[in-house]
């Protein structure tokens, strides 16, 4: 157990794993509030958040990094806010207009103060989750990199949250108006919502950067929305996602030589794609076999209510026979057979010599069509 | 100042600074009217893996395969938003973040490949992240001005489609232009526009170019062309400005100091622009309040007036206060300099009263509310 900390392996992973969790938690409620982007603008604003901190007080981590740089990040969200109130930039324009303009001023100061300060533009950028284990701290004598320390903090945290108000969160995201009737101001949710995924987006930054952590906190929670459509079925998968990734990630970053933090995010995305592609529900395997089955069971229908009608009919000799299907239903002699074929062995018509009879229960579905009220 | 000017790599920075804001700046005005200005964000991080796999296919830094890879991701990003947004139920916000961070994380596995394995030449890809004025070439304008000018002259033959499929895209189908087709060409234009500033601004930074520029046209003015031409001299300004910046002084990234001085543009025109500006519509809220209750205090005194059958009654100023919910000091003085009220100063221990003067009496008559509601 002890040794668990020194083994580098171990340290990125669980720190990748950690963000994932910690930043799905709340990207979830974000993804389904429809202001995914918010992760974006907070992201980029945070590090002049870091700077400025980093500059006034020397912390690099621990709460007062934590909380004065993410105090930057909830100022961006309630500067585009307000911009939008103004009424003279629309809500996607003001948040593109104020988060790079946080940013820029962030790493002109980092070009500035690029001798002394302990992070580059490029880090910013990426983060160096495979260099976490170089600053540690010890705790109960076992060396926990900094890094995975906060980020293990902030998880709790984020976990303490959604859970105490898990009623209220989903209430809110859910229906707004009646939330507010009910008296449980989904306002101040969710301004804790933009406190906490600043606070997160800061304590994951050492490990993988800005633009990352868009990924980290909304891709896992989109692909566990597309795979169901209960909130804490959402969260668990989501976090499950954000594990396997982070496993995944880490194993592939290694056996190829590339950047971790960034495979560990391409994985989130592979994860996406399968859930876009195999959801059993909203999967577009599942929607184009549903189409298929639609379109299946209309032409059986088709031919059950053409049978049907024609039942008592003097001609039926000649209207129930496959060469009618040709000109009555305007089916090529290829789709006829095929048809006909599917609804025999189904159990939905008999061949009685050239002629097709309905069963008992190919009739029920005819007249299901033609008669739904009975 | 005039060395600086001619000398050689600020020349060619500073055409390329011209270029750059004229595209972006144009383009941008379409993406912001049509509420797209997000799109340009993603569209811009989507350029880096483009950016590698150009190095990686050309073997070398050469800017047209760079620029056609950024420009190939970029499309690819705009066609996975498109995918995502029609093909499950994710909503535009999360569409948006999600091919954002993912391309940009596939991006960086990609730069992180290449410099594992590519040695010597691969040095400057980073350099595309935020920017990097002077690593500019001149054998490089030539290709930024082909492709500048090839899409503003295309904005120019198809700017009638354009302008109507944006305002109204109903419209437009309704007179049989392919609105479908102009989306497409719009977005890839906009991509391209981004693509251009690559080298300058940076993939992080780029979306501002985009966004900014329009925004702060559009307070000088309602018109879609002047809006587009301002714009463009507007980005293209600032990107002189920073580049020039940039330039003098060493070891500042281009993109930010552009973006800054963006940004100035930007807080300058949102204020005090007339007639939408901050400062000319927060003085016509105040003239317009001023006006009304002018008409109320008249109104006010003459319903006193028709009361106590009297057109010459003395209202006292407390009921004029009570009557109109607010103190009417400043207004009935207001009015008293415009002749309309007077105060009668006799009884100085009961407080001021006000009655219409005959002109106020007049002025009442003439305007369309009769009073005497009050």
């Amino acid at each position: 157990m002890a040794d668990v900390f020194a083994s580098i392996p171990f340290t990125i992973i669980a720190t990748g794993a950690l963000v994932g969790v910690a930043a799905s938690l709340l990207g979830t409620f974000l993804v389904l509030r429809r202001s995914s982007l918010t992760t974006d603008a907070i992201g980029h604003a945070i590090v002049l958040g870091i700077v400025l901190v980093w500059l006034a007080t020397g912390a690099t981590s621990g709460p007062v990094q934590l909380l004065g740089a993410a105090a930057a990040g909830v100022a961006t969200v309630l500067l585009a806010d307000a911009l939008t109130r103004t009424k003279s930039v629309r809500t996607d324009a003001a948040i593109g207009l104020v988060f790079p303009a946080l940013f820029s001023i962030g790493v002109v100061l980092l070009n500035v103060f690029a001798r002394s300060v302990h992070i580059d533009a490029h880090t910013v950028l990426l983060g160096e989750i495979g260099f976490i284990w170089l600053d540690t701290v010890s705790i109960a004598g076992l060396q926990v990199p900094d890094a995975l320390l906060w980020i293990f903090v902030v998880t709790i945290l984020n976990l303490v949250f959604v859970t105490v108000f898990f009623k209220e969160l989903e209430l809110s995201t859910f229906d707004p108006a009646l939330a507010t009737a009910f008296g449980l101001a989904p306002a101040a949710l969710g301004v804790g919502l933009l406190v906490l995924t600043s606070v997160t987006a800061v304590a994951s930054f050492d490990a993988v950067g800005v633009v990352l952590f868009v990924a980290f906190a909304i891709v896992p929670p989109s692909a566990a929305y597309l795979i169901s459509d209960r909130l804490s079925h959402i969260l668990g998968i989501s976090s499950a996602i954000a594990v396997a990734s982070s496993v995944s990630g880490y194993g592939l970053a290694v056996a190829m030589d590339v950047s971790i933090g960034g495979m560990m995010a391409v994985m989130t995305g592979v994860f996406l794609t399968l859930a876009f592609l195999l959801s059993p529900r909203y999967g577009l395997v599942a929607q184009e076999l549903r189409r298929r089955a639609d379109l299946v069971l209309g032409e059986n229908r088709a031919l059950a209510v053409h049978l049907c009608q024609h039942e008592d009919d003097p001609n039926a000799g000649e209207e129930n026979v496959l060469t009618a299907l040709q000109t009555h239903l305007r089916w090529e002699d290829n789709k006829a057979r095929k048809v006909v074929a599917r609804c025999v062995d189904g159990g939905w018509i008999l061949r009685d010599g050239s002629r097709l009879v309905l069963t008992d229960m190919g009739r029920a579905a005819a007249i299901e069509i033609l008669q739904p009220s009975k | 100042m005039l060395a600086l000017l001619t000398d050689y790599t600020v020349q060619t920075v500073i055409l390329g600074a011209l270029l750059l804001g004229l595209t972006s700046g144009a383009l941008g005005s379409f993406a912001v009217l049509r509420q797209q200005s997000l799109l340009g964000d993603a569209l811009s991080h989507a350029a880096l893996p483009g950016i590698a796999l150009g190095f990686l296919v050309a073997g070398s830094r050469s800017l047209p395969a760079l620029l056609a890879g950024a420009l190939i991701t970029a499309v690819a990003a705009a066609l996975t938003i498109t995918l995502l947004l029609r093909r499950s139920r994710l909503k535009s916000d999360a569409a948006i973040g999600i091919s954002l961070s993912l391309y940009f994380a596939v991006g960086v596995v990609l730069l992180s490949y290449v410099q594992g394995s590519a040695g010597a030449g691969q040095a400057g890809l980073e350099s595309f992240l935020f920017g990097q004025a002077a690593a500019m070439l001149r054998s490089d304008l030539v290709v930024m001005s082909v492709l500048a000018l090839a899409s503003l002259a295309l904005l120019l033959a198809l700017w009638k489609e354009f302008e109507v499929t944006s305002f109204d895209p109903v419209f437009a189908a309704s007179i049989g232009l392919p609105v479908v087709l102009l989306d497409a060409v719009m977005t890839a234009m906009i991509a391209l526009a981004v693509v251009l500033g690559l080298q300058m601004v940076g993939v992080v930074l780029m979306s501002a170019m985009i966004v900014a520029p329009a925004v702060a046209a559009r307070q000088w003015t309602d018109r879609l062309d002047s809006m587009t031409i301002l714009a463009a001299l507007l980005a293209a300004l600032s990107g002189v400005v920073g580049a020039l910046i940039s330039a003098t002084a060493r070891g500042l990234s281009t993109g930010p100091l552009i973006v800054l001085a963006l940004t100035v543009i930007t807080l300058v025109s949102l204020a005090f622009a007339p007639k939408r500006g901050w400062i000319a519509s927060s003085l016509a809220r105040r003239r317009a309040r001023r006006n009304l209750h002018e008409h109320q205090v008249l109104d006010i005194l003459q319903g006193l007036a028709l009361r106590h059958d009297d057109a010459a009654y003395l209202s006292e100023e407390g009921m004029v206060d009570s009557a109109l919910g607010v103190r009417a000091r400043t207004t009935l003085q207001q009015l008293e300099r415009q002749g309309l009220v007077e105060r009668d100063s006799h009884r100085p221990e009961e407080g001021p009263h006000w009655r219409l003067t005959a002109e106020g009496r007049e002025a009442q008559g003439n305007a369309l509310h009769s009073g005497g509601k009050a």
